[in-house]
């Protein structure tokens, strides 16, 4: 059985959708930012399945800055987290409330 | 292509975006120097001539043809220099502003002013981008550097919180604008706006749904309702004079990446609908819920968020005219944000970046502090949309358009949300001028302190505001922009 482009497609819209529901439902503020890099992720898989098929490799090379923007965006979203921990000592999003309306 | 010929043509795309490439060196010099010389008093000068250089650099090319650079991959020229000029402006105004808050809040730090450097060639890159890689990487640098300028006053709660917020919807935006920029380019193959047009052919399902992603990451900046929910949260939290920068300098480059994306790559019509209603949505619900704050920097934050939608009206409006006005209107209220922004920030007395201060704790202060409060006069009737101030013209601008398309209804929503705003900038200003000193609170002890360099750049807001309402000359140049040859000048 070949494997072919849809079947790339379907699996990163999955991944995609369990990233979505896990931002969604989730309450601890680090599995929620690991959901958030899956959504990248999957969205990385969609790209170099489309680069590969179309035989163009404008889409890989999105790529490469998605990977290095989801490392950066992990050393400031840590930082953040770190230094909301220290301040509430907790990591819980329903417990950090203070502005809301 | 030849490699002798390829760096040629990288060192003239250098020159052409000269701007852009300084701003991104003196972020790095910035970062060593403070190494070095740890919040040493030049750092906030060199970020201000250096965003100064780019201000007069960009003005002067507002009047030349558009083009590209690096491959296409960035505008330069025209209105991508009317962009810049905005945000270099906006990063201008707020570094003076910013520097004596800082020091007055105890976090006057050296890499305040390398981030903003840093969120302004962000900015610069997304504003002018041609290509969806370059929309992708200008909103990332842009946020992350947002991020990390939000949570600055890192041992306060509040200001943590706020980041917190910002940064979690930011990444799950950014998610939905990746995925949406994925599925474009799977159905046109190429990530050019101005080619996508002509390669959809027969994959418009999946470019649809790529484009609907995609306007979510941008709906989401620009904080449009139904994603809307951090703006609030976000500006009460973060440092008021850097909120002014969010606010104004931010919005620019997304609604100005959003024009091209609308204007290059989806020319068709079946937008309007969506954009129109989106509009109607931001303007009810953020003027709505403005009326009921009281807290000044969360009443401002739903203030802009009704002015997204004043700003989506142009944009809904899809002719190069609504597109024009929105640009304008970017201008105006850029100029009346900071402001506002900037007479609040020297109002602030509570120790948590005015988070917990009430408007009505700063009853009274009209009598105090008579410069603030008669600029914070005409900031609140601009933003309300009075004659004869700049903010009048600009909802002209956008209003105007929308109906000549035929979206009456848009305008007169527009119209009548405009005037349920009065009801909570005037508030402001009955609070400054006719209440009794509160007892309570008893600003008479508190004094507040107005350098002489943030007083100047709140007059000159003042200032600018009027010359807007008065001079109708810089509607023309925004218009100048879509004379049809912005298409031709490509290659």
């Amino acid at each position: 059985m070949e494997v072919t482009l849809n079947w790339y497609l379907m699996l990163s819209a999955i991944l995609f959708v369990i990233g979505v529901l896990g931002v969604l439902f989730r309450r601890n503020v680090i599995v929620i930012f690991m959901s958030v890099e899956l959504m990248l992720n999957a969205v990385n898989l969609t790209l170099v399945a489309l680069a590969q098929h179309m035989g163009d490799t404008t889409g890989q090379i999105l790529v490469f800055f998605v990977i290095s923007v989801a490392a950066a965006e992990a050393a400031v979203g840590l930082a953040i987290i770190i230094a909301i921990f220290r301040n509430q000592q907790t990591v819980d999003v329903t417990e950090i409330n203070l502005f809301k309306y | 292509m030849d490699l002798t010929q390829s760096f040629s043509s990288l060192g003239a795309d250098i020159i052409v975006s000269a701007p852009l490439v300084l701003t991104m060196v003196m972020g790095l010099v910035i970062v060593v120097l403070d190494a070095f010389r740890r919040n040493h008093v030049a750092t906030p000068w060199i970020a201000a001539l250096t965003l100064a250089f780019g201000l007069v650099m960009e003005i002067t090319r507002i009047g030349a043809a558009s083009g590209t650079a690096y491959y296409d991959l960035l505008r330069v020229g025209g209105m991508a220099a009317y962009v810049n000029a905005l945000i270099f402006g906006s990063g201008l105004l707020t570094v003076i502003l910013a520097r004596p808050y800082l020091e007055s809040i105890g976090h006057h730090i050296g890499e305040v002013y390398a981030l903003i450097l840093f969120a302004s060639t962000g900015m610069i890159v997304l504003g002018t981008a041609n290509s969806l890689i370059t929309i992708f990487v200008g909103f990332e640098t842009m946020s992350i550097c947002l991020y990390i300028l939000t949570g600055l006053v890192r041992t306060n709660q509040g200001a943590t919180e706020s980041a917190l917020k910002y940064f979690l919807l930011g990444a799950f935006a950014t998610g939905f604008l990746l995925y949406g920029i994925a599925l474009m380019y799977g159905a046109t193959g190429t990530m050019y706006l101005h080619e996508m047009q002509s390669a959809v052919g027969d994959h418009q399902t999946m470019f649809r749904s790529g484009v609907g992603l995609l306007l979510v990451g941008f709906l989401f900046k620009v904080s449009a309702v139904p994603f809307h929910m951090w703006t609030p949260d976000v500006y009460q939290g973060a440092p008021t004079p850097l909120v002014g920068y969010m606010s104004t300098a931010s919005k620019s480059a997304a609604f100005a990446s959003l024009i091209l994306v609308l204007y290059l790559a989806l020319p068709s019509t079946q937008w309007i609908g969506v954009v129109a209603v989106i509009a109607l949505l931001t303007m009810v619900i953020g003027n709505v819920i403005a009326l009921a704050q009281t807290n000044v920097k969360r009443m401002l934050a739903y203030s802009s968020i009704a002015h997204a939608g004043y700003i989506l009206v142009g944009l809904a409006a899809g002719s190069p005219e609504g597109y024009s006005g929105a640009l304008f209107y970017l201008l105006v209220y850029t100029v009346m944000n900071i402001g506002a922004f900037g007479v609040i920030a020297l109002l602030e007395w509570d120790g948590t970046q005015g988070s917990e201060q009430s408007l009505d704790s700063l009853s009274g202060i009209g009598y105090k502090k008579p410069l603030l409060a008669w600029s914070m006069v005409f900031f609140m009737f601009g933003l309300a949309g009075f004659p004869p101030l700049g903010g009048f013209i600009g909802k002209v601008a956008v209003f105007g358009p929308a109906i000549h398309s035929g979206l009456t209804w848009l305008a007169i929503v527009g119209v009548l949300t405009s005037a349920v705003s009065a009801y909570y900038y005037l508030r402001v200003l009955v609070v400054f001028f006719m209440k009794e000193s509160n007892p309570d609170v008893a600003t008479d002890n508190i004094t507040f302190s107005v350098p002489g360099m943030s007083a100047a750049v709140i007059v000159l807001c003042v200032i600018m505001l009027i010359v807007l309402g008065i001079v109708p000359t810089f509607l023309d140049v925004t218009a100048s922009f879509f004379d049809g040859n912005m298409l031709a000048t490509l290659p």
